[in-house]
């Protein structure tokens, strides 16, 4: 080496020789997909100067080495003084953690398996009874209570992927106070100033702020907030809120109430709109196991006959026997007649063309009386639920199939009014302290009340939330809150019960409970969430042995004689109908209908003004999930579509505005009460024509990686004066197009015997029906000789007819699978994980067209296609009949998955799994393998279930018992769609459907003979029913 | 009836072209070819050719580098569409390489001895399309290093492959035609690299083509050896002229995708693997016999020859288009029916109607004399053929498994950048193969070519008739 050279190398450079480029980190990191760690911001820009640091950091006089004189002596100064430095570092105290392994095995904990404990969920008010499945102390799946009867073992979409918030490492880890980092001590220290301030007023300058609150403790809190601060004001917001609900209630009855709908006891089901079978409807696992119950043609009931009276094509109106596409606004005059029609004057006029139906419908009703159930819609004004109770009443439903009871949720009665006077107030400078407990009002909160200007007026804000969002960025103080997985808390279900939420982890990133902030303000800083809750049930018990109350309301997940009772409001019609609402009916009368007067395709077209639908999204519901990649990826019931929301049109607008269907959108300005907000339109089958319904929820811009800059934000466009529905929304083609990942391109039937269904009446007549046409070719016509199954054959049997598409069944197994979420881009690309999906298929005019749900698992054949073709033997049939996949000796050639007929095979393009973040690690179910690249994987009837299951009977020296296995779908299913068993077993219930005359395999033509077989679906149309605009053959790409 | 001898037959007459031009001896024919390889200024063509070649494949390297770091999903393949381009490349490929087998195996058991001109490069071109063809079933693979998992290796865990799946059947029959051909393309060379030896001026040249033509000395033993040894193996590689791509045809038959279960697959396989095979070679043969002025060595005889086949075997393809149709229809079938309609009314129609209007339409313009012998015309169509029979694979791999049984599954495959990089690299990498062939190695079969003059006829009668 040169002299030269030598000198050039010891010599130091200057440190940081470039300027830090703020821009470029920033650029950086937001192209960043996934995580991606970094010491500091010069790293990211990779800077010189940052490189030169990481030359001269470590060890100090290393890059000393290099260059100088290598003497002997030199090398011992250095090796010495090394040694010493090294010892002296020894020196350092380290505090003690001791590993000390288990001595005695701590009660109940073995590793390896499982512990299930009660808790529940807190969504929008209501209570999810859950049992959470821990390994170690470690949540990895939830279930519902089966115990419970607001859950009996179901849960939704949404409980499915609370899980995967609570590992999402982009939730508030700190409390930050103006985004830097403050410790909670500080926070409760900084509150007690304007405490103190506020107790001399009175709490006149202090609004608390909420979403629907249950839970018992809050709000006992809450009232003890209000005694200390007798001026103090509760105030209430939710994008998704129930005014439409409480202000019925005080129309006809003068008082908020819950009405519970028992459909087991319902012939007739009438939705006003309503979505009662879809995730996120108040009492829909409820609602849809008994409707599904009743929906069973062998039902010795009889099965039930639904009607939908809708404005956005839902899985609840395509489930319907009779669905009436109307726009939002027609739904009161259409319940007013049907109303006049079940004899409550009511007046309203419905379409002339529609006259026929309605009544064929009331007749319907009315020869059924006491046995039918009327439910309105959540985005109905109060008007059309007050109608609903007259008309329940009328038939003589109430305390049959239509019960009222207390509220579960306390608060005003209309939550859209109450976040006026709080901007009101706030623009007025009348509050000083705003503490907003949990929710994201700076983004969902109606658009023309800006309520980001008006936080800018309040001198003090708190925002309380497991996220940084939107609404944070707003506050002063942020208090990183803990998940509902993480405290304890309290929360009633729909029938009135409470559960106790239970914590299954500690705190990830020491979050604190709404309780914990709420005790601060009452004086009570060091309380725990846990010390609150109990202190209330203490004070709140009776009897004498609260101990064991206690430990058994946790242990159980709810308590016991908490349910509300129905309250007795079976009376006369008359005196039953609330003064309010007969001032309301007879004051008005038959009002004029909008849109009816005239063609209404013309004038639309003129100035392509249409009727505007709000609703909250399938999947990230009001924005809160929008960090979700389960929910994110999860289809949308109706359209398939993931990462995006649309705005629905009907397919005559469409084709008026020249909206070509599919997934490269149209993208438009709609502007809607002097807003706008770009957004692709999707034309919907069976969309109202001349009205449009967006979906809220997207467009977050402080959601995290996950959720930014997915799809547009409707909340920009909605006004509180119109947050569900209003007249005059235009849209104007941007000459854009949107590319959007739908997880199914096509949904038309093309002629395929796939999906049979065939009416009641046909059904009764030849039960047999299913197997007519049928191609299916004889047992005997294979090569192959018979598998021979001397212990278990497992088998699944999904029912059509029960089946609501709600998509649960898809989380559930994506969690208790480990699939992997691979992106928008990468589900456009047709690289979708999910196990199991659940197809969707029009059928008949897309205007009003009937859709059928059919979920599809792996059919785990006899004869499976797959087996034959793989050359490594990587997937084989196993002595109980399941087509295994060994994922260790797969190659990856990915014939298997192009001669499976129902393509349920899932290839690892890329490295899906995220195999570094150590908390996507956590929420893994450790008894599942984690897929890496390369490699195909597919559904395996939950294969460790079945596993756990057969060890414990060898255990117990028996066979499994039926129903003892259930995998992942069929536990979550709200409908009891799936169900799945043993065929050996004689007495089983899924061989018992198999003998059934509606059992057909899909695609069984192929004889390939699969397990995974469906009932064929049955309708029961109303023979009185003119059928409007069928055509029997389904349109292209519709 | 007069009879002719076969080597007069040869020499052309009645309007016929020769396969020799007259006036060569057994010098001349030694010089010229030799002098290709060893004294020739080597062309600048030549050196551009390598230059093109070598980019394309160091684009092949980058691709299949990246390809490893990735995996395949920078491929546009996708659910429900698992096999994409590789695949097709892969059939396309291994069907170029079915012409020279053809020509050095079955003409020679045919004794058409007018392939003695064509049949070195040919069958060089059938070892280095096999090698293009090899390297996709392995690359497409999810995890490529464990590609040896297809091999019956003996190990401690005692699994063996699964042998009823036709990839397995792929893995022995690509293996094999390989190995047979390359022995068989070397025994061929033996007697010329001997002639190379001594003719070499440069001493590292000496001692390798030395090395390579295993002490040859043109006794009359050795020559009796060769010619037993290079019947025996034409015996052998004959069969494998038509399994190989039967077996290639099985990957499709086998499965239940309609469009693919089919059973006139392997001889409408076997049909289009030499139509696209001959049309490589007329690809390859002129240019190159117009750089190294070798039109008397390869003539027209010799084009016209090659066209009439790539016609015949055209429209034996032809004839499988026409009954894949009419058995969807006469079948009944939903999903074959559906399979059709497909082709020609979706998204990827442009493709089939372009296959279509190539393979029934277009290649009928080699009934015309004008075009079999105007060699431009005929390598233009020899380049629309190649690419009508990859068109023909594509439509075969992806469009049957774009829309098959359940219509929710439905999908559609746009290749990506990658996808095109493979192709375009191993069209580079062939193509460099070639050019280093064929500057270190007679492209001609000296020994071979001899035994078509007259003068030959005396010593080695090519016929015992007569």
């Amino acid at each position: 080496m040169e002299e030269s050279t030598k000198d050039e190398l010891v010599q130091i450079r200057p440190s940081g020789g470039t300027a830090l480029d703020l821009d470029a980190v920033r650029a950086k990191l937001e192209a960043a997909r996934g995580p991606q760690y970094w010491r500091c911001l010069e790293e990211l820009a990779d800077s010189e100067g940052f490189e030169e640091l990481l030359h001269r950091e470590f060890p100090r006089q290393a890059s000393e080495w290099v260059g100088g004189d290598f003497s002997r002596r030199n090398f011992l100064k250095l090796m010495s003084a090394s040694l010493a430095l090294a010892g002296l570092s020894g020196c350092t105290k380290l505090p003690v953690e001791s590993i000390v392994p288990y001595v005695r095995q701590p009660e109940e904990i073995v590793p390896g398996r499982p512990l299930f404990f009660a808790t529940a969920m807190d969504f929008g008010g209501y209570a999810e009874p859950l049992l959470a499945c821990s390994y170690e102390g470690r949540p990895t799946k939830l279930e519902g209570n089966p115990e419970h009867p607001a859950s009996q073992g179901a849960t939704d979409v949404y409980a499915q992927a609370a899980l995967l918030d609570l590992y999402d490492p982009e939730r508030s880890q700190t409390s930050t106070y103006g985004g830097e980092v403050r410790p909670w001590s500080s926070f409760v220290g900084a509150m007690q100033g304007p405490i103190a301030a506020q107790k001399a007023a009175g709490g006149a300058g202090f609004r608390l702020l909420t979403q629907a609150v249950s839970s018992p403790t809050l709000l006992a809190q809450i009232r003890t907030l209000q005694q200390t601060f007798p001026r103090m004001k509760w105030r209430q917001w939710q994008p998704v809120n129930r005014d439409g609900a409480r202000g019925g209630a005080q129309m006809a009855f003068g008082q908020p109430l819950e009405t519970r709908y028992l459909l087991e006891n319902a012939d007739i089901v009438v939705s006003l709109d309503a979505d009662f079978l879809a995730s996120g409807f108040p009492g829909f696992l409820m609602h849809t196991r008994e409707w599904a119950r009743r929906r069973n043609p062998d039902n010795p009931a009889g099965m039930n006959r639904t009607y939908a009276i809708e404005s956005t094509p839902t899985n609840s109106g395509f489930k319907a026997d009779h669905r009436l596409p109307v726009r939002a606004s027609e739904v009161e005059q259409y319940a007013r007649a049907l109303a006049s029609r079940l004899g409550v004057s009511a007046g309203g006029t419905a379409r002339p063309e529609h006259n026929a139906w309605l009544d064929a419908l009331a007749k319907d009703l009315q020869k059924h009386r006491g046995r039918s159930a009327i439910i309105p819609g959540e985005y109905q004004p109060p008007m059309v639920h007050a109608l609903a109770h007259a008309m329940n009443e009328a038939l003589g439903a109430v305390g049959t199939t239509v019960i009222y009871t207390d509220p579960v949720v306390e608060g005003p009665v209309s939550q859209a009014e109450s976040i006026k006077e709080l901007v009101a107030e706030m623009n007025a400078g009348k509050v000083e302290l705003l503490l907003i407990l949990g929710g994201n009002p700076v983004f969902d909160a109606p658009a023309d009340l800006d309520l980001a200007a008006a936080m800018g007026k309040v001198p003090l804000r708190i925002h309380h939330g497991i996220y940084q969002n939107e609404t944070s960025v707003y506050a002063h103080w942020h208090v990183n809150a803990a998940h509902f997985l993480e405290e304890w808390s309290d929360t009633r279900a729909i029938n009135g019960m409470v559960s106790i939420v239970q914590p299954l982890i500690a705190p990830l990133y020491g979050g604190r409970s709404a309780h914990e902030v709420l005790a601060v303000f009452g004086g009570q800083p060091d309380t725990s969430s846990y010390e609150l809750v109990r202190a209330y049930w203490k004070s709140q018990y009776k009897g004498a042995d609260f101990e064991g109350f206690w430990r058994r309301a946790v242990h159980d997940g709810f308590m016991e004689g908490t349910e509300f009772k129905p309250k007795p409001l079976r009376t006369s019609t008359n005196a039953f109908l609330g003064s309010s609402l007969r001032t309301e009916l007879s004051g008005k009368g038959p009002l004029p209908l909008p849109g009816v007067e005239g063609p209404q395709v013309s004038s639309a077209s003129r100035d392509h003004s249409f009727e505007i639908v709000f609703r909250h999204d399938p999947s990230v519901y009001d924005g809160r999930f929008a960090n979700n990649a389960w929910l994110q990826e999860l289809e949308k019931p109706v359209t398939k579509l993931t990462w995006d929301n649309v705005v629905y049109i009907s397919p005559a607008d469409a084709r008026r505005l020249e909206v070509p269907p599919g997934q490269d959108t149209t993208m438009v300005k709609l502007s809607y009460r002097g807003r706008e907000v770009e957004a692709p339109l999707w034309p919907q089958p069976g969309q109202p024509d001349g009205c449009l319904t967006a979906f809220f929820g997207y467009g977050r811009t402080h959601a995290g990686r996950t959720g930014n800059g997915q799809g547009f934000n409707a909340y920009q466009v909605r006004p509180s004066d119109a947050l569900n529905f209003g007249g005059g929304a235009k849209v104007s083609k941007t000459g854009a197009t949107y590319k959007v990942a739908s997880l199914q391109g096509y949904q038309a039937l093309e002629g395929r015997n796939i999906v049979r269904a065939a009416p009641l009446e046909t059904y009764q007549q030849n039960p047999n029906f299913a197997h007519e046409n049928n191609v299916a070719p004889p047992r005997q016509d294979t090569l192959y000789p018979d598998y021979q199954y001397q212990e278990y054959a497992w088998g699944m049997e999904i029912d059509l007819n029960s089946c609501v598409g709600c998509n649960a069944c898809i989380i559930a197994c994506q969690a208790e699978n480990n699939i992997p979420v691979v992106g928008k881009y990468q589900t456009l690309r047709g690289r979708k994980m999910h196990w199991l999906r659940v197809d969707g298929y029009y059928e008949g005019d897309p205007a009003n067209p009937r859709m059928y749900f059919e979920p599809l698992p792996c059919m785990q054949c006899e004869d499976a296609p797959c087996e034959v073709v793989c050359p490594v033997g990587a997937t084989v049939h196993s002595s109980e009949g399941l087509n295994d996949m060994v994922y260790n000796r797969c190659v990856g050639t990915r014939y298997c998955q192009n001669n499976c007929p129902w393509k349920v095979r899932r290839f690892n393009f890329l490295l899906f799994n995220d195999w570094n973040t150590p908390q996507t690690k956590m929420v893994r179910n450790p008894e599942v393998t984690v897929r890496s690249r390369g490699v195909m994987e597919k559904c395996t009837y939950c294969v460790q279930r079945i596993t756990n299951g057969r060890i414990a009977a060898e255990e117990a020296d028996r066979r499994v018992r039926d129903g003892e296995i259930q995998t992942a779908c069929q536990q979550v299913c709200p409908a009891k769609a799936i169900v799945f068993g043993d065929i050996n077993d004689r007495n089983s219930s899924v061989r018992r459907l198999k003998q059934h005359p509606r059992n057909y395999g899909v695609l069984e033509e192929l004889n390939t003979r699969p397990r995974t077989t469906y009932m064929a679906a049955v309708l029961n149309p109303n023979p009185e029913i003119p059928v409007i605009n069928r055509q029997q053959q389904p349109e292209q790409n519709f | 009836m007069e009879h002719k001898h076969p080597v007069e037959a040869m020499a052309g007459g009645q309007g016929q072209p020769p396969v020799l031009q007259p006036g060569y001896t057994f010098a001349t024919i030694t010089d010229k070819i030799s002098a290709i390889v060893l004294t020739r200024q080597t062309p600048l063509g030549w050196f551009v050719g390598v230059g093109i070649a070598g980019m394309l494949s160091a684009v092949l390297l980058y691709a299949v580098s990246f390809l490893m770091y990735q995996g395949v999903g920078i491929w546009g393949i996708n659910h429900p569409i698992g096999w994409g381009l590789a695949i097709v490349n892969f059939v396309w490929w291994i069907g170029i390489g079915h012409a020279g087998t053809l020509i050095s195996a079955i003409l020679l058991l045919l004794r058409q001895s007018w392939r003695n001109s064509i049949n070195r490069f040919a069958e060089a071109m059938t070892i280095f399309a096999v090698m293009q063809a090899g390297l996709f079933p392995l690359l497409h693979l999810g995890r490529p290093w464990l590609f040896y998992w297809l091999f019956p290796y003996p190990n401690t865990m005692t699994v063996w492959p699964q042998f009823r799946s036709p990839l397995v059947w792929d893995v022995f029959a690509v293996s094999t035609y390989f190995t047979i051909s390359l022995v068989f393309w070397y025994i061929g060379l033996v007697p010329d690299m001997a002639t190379l030896r001594d003719r070499a001026q440069n001493r590292a040249a000496r001692m390798i083509y030395a090395v390579l033509a295993l002490g040859w000395r043109g006794s009359a033993r050795h020559w009796h050896r060769y010619e037993t040894a290079y019947l025996l193996l034409a015996g052998l590689a004959t069969p494998l002229v038509l399994s190989v791509h039967t077996v290639v045809s099985f990957d499709f038959t086998i499965a239940i995708v309609p469009g693919w279960h089919s059973t006139i697959f392997p001889p409408y396989f076997v049909a289009g693997a030499i139509y696209s095979g001959f049309a490589m070679v007329l690809i390859l043969a002129i240019p190159i016999r117009h750089i190294y002025n070798l039109e008397d060595m390869i003539t027209d005889r010799h084009l016209d020859n090659c066209a009439k086949i790539m016609l015949a075997t055209g429209l034996i393809v032809a004839y499988g288009y026409i009954m894949e149709t009419f058995m969807a229809w006469y079948g009944g079938n939903l999903y074959d029916k559906h399979l059709i309609w497909n082709r020609m009314h979706g998204p990827y129609r442009a493709l089939y109607w372009a296959l279509i209007a190539i393979n029934v339409g277009f290649v009928n313009v080699l009934w015309t004399k004008k075009v079999r012998f105007t060699p431009k015309l005929l390598w233009f169509v020899s380049l629309v053929v190649l690419v009508a029979m990859w068109l023909e694979r594509f439509v075969i791999v992806v469009v049957s498994l774009s829309q098959d049984f359940l219509p929710s599954s439905w999908g559609i495959y746009i290749p990506t950048r990658w996808d095109w990089a493979t192709f375009i690299g191993t069209i580079g990498f062939f193509a460099l193969c070639f050019l280093l062939f064929i500057r270190v190695m007679p492209m001609i079969s000296i020994a071979e070519m001899k035994s078509l003059l007259p003068s030959s006829e005396a010593k080695a009668p090519l016929e015992s008739e007569s």
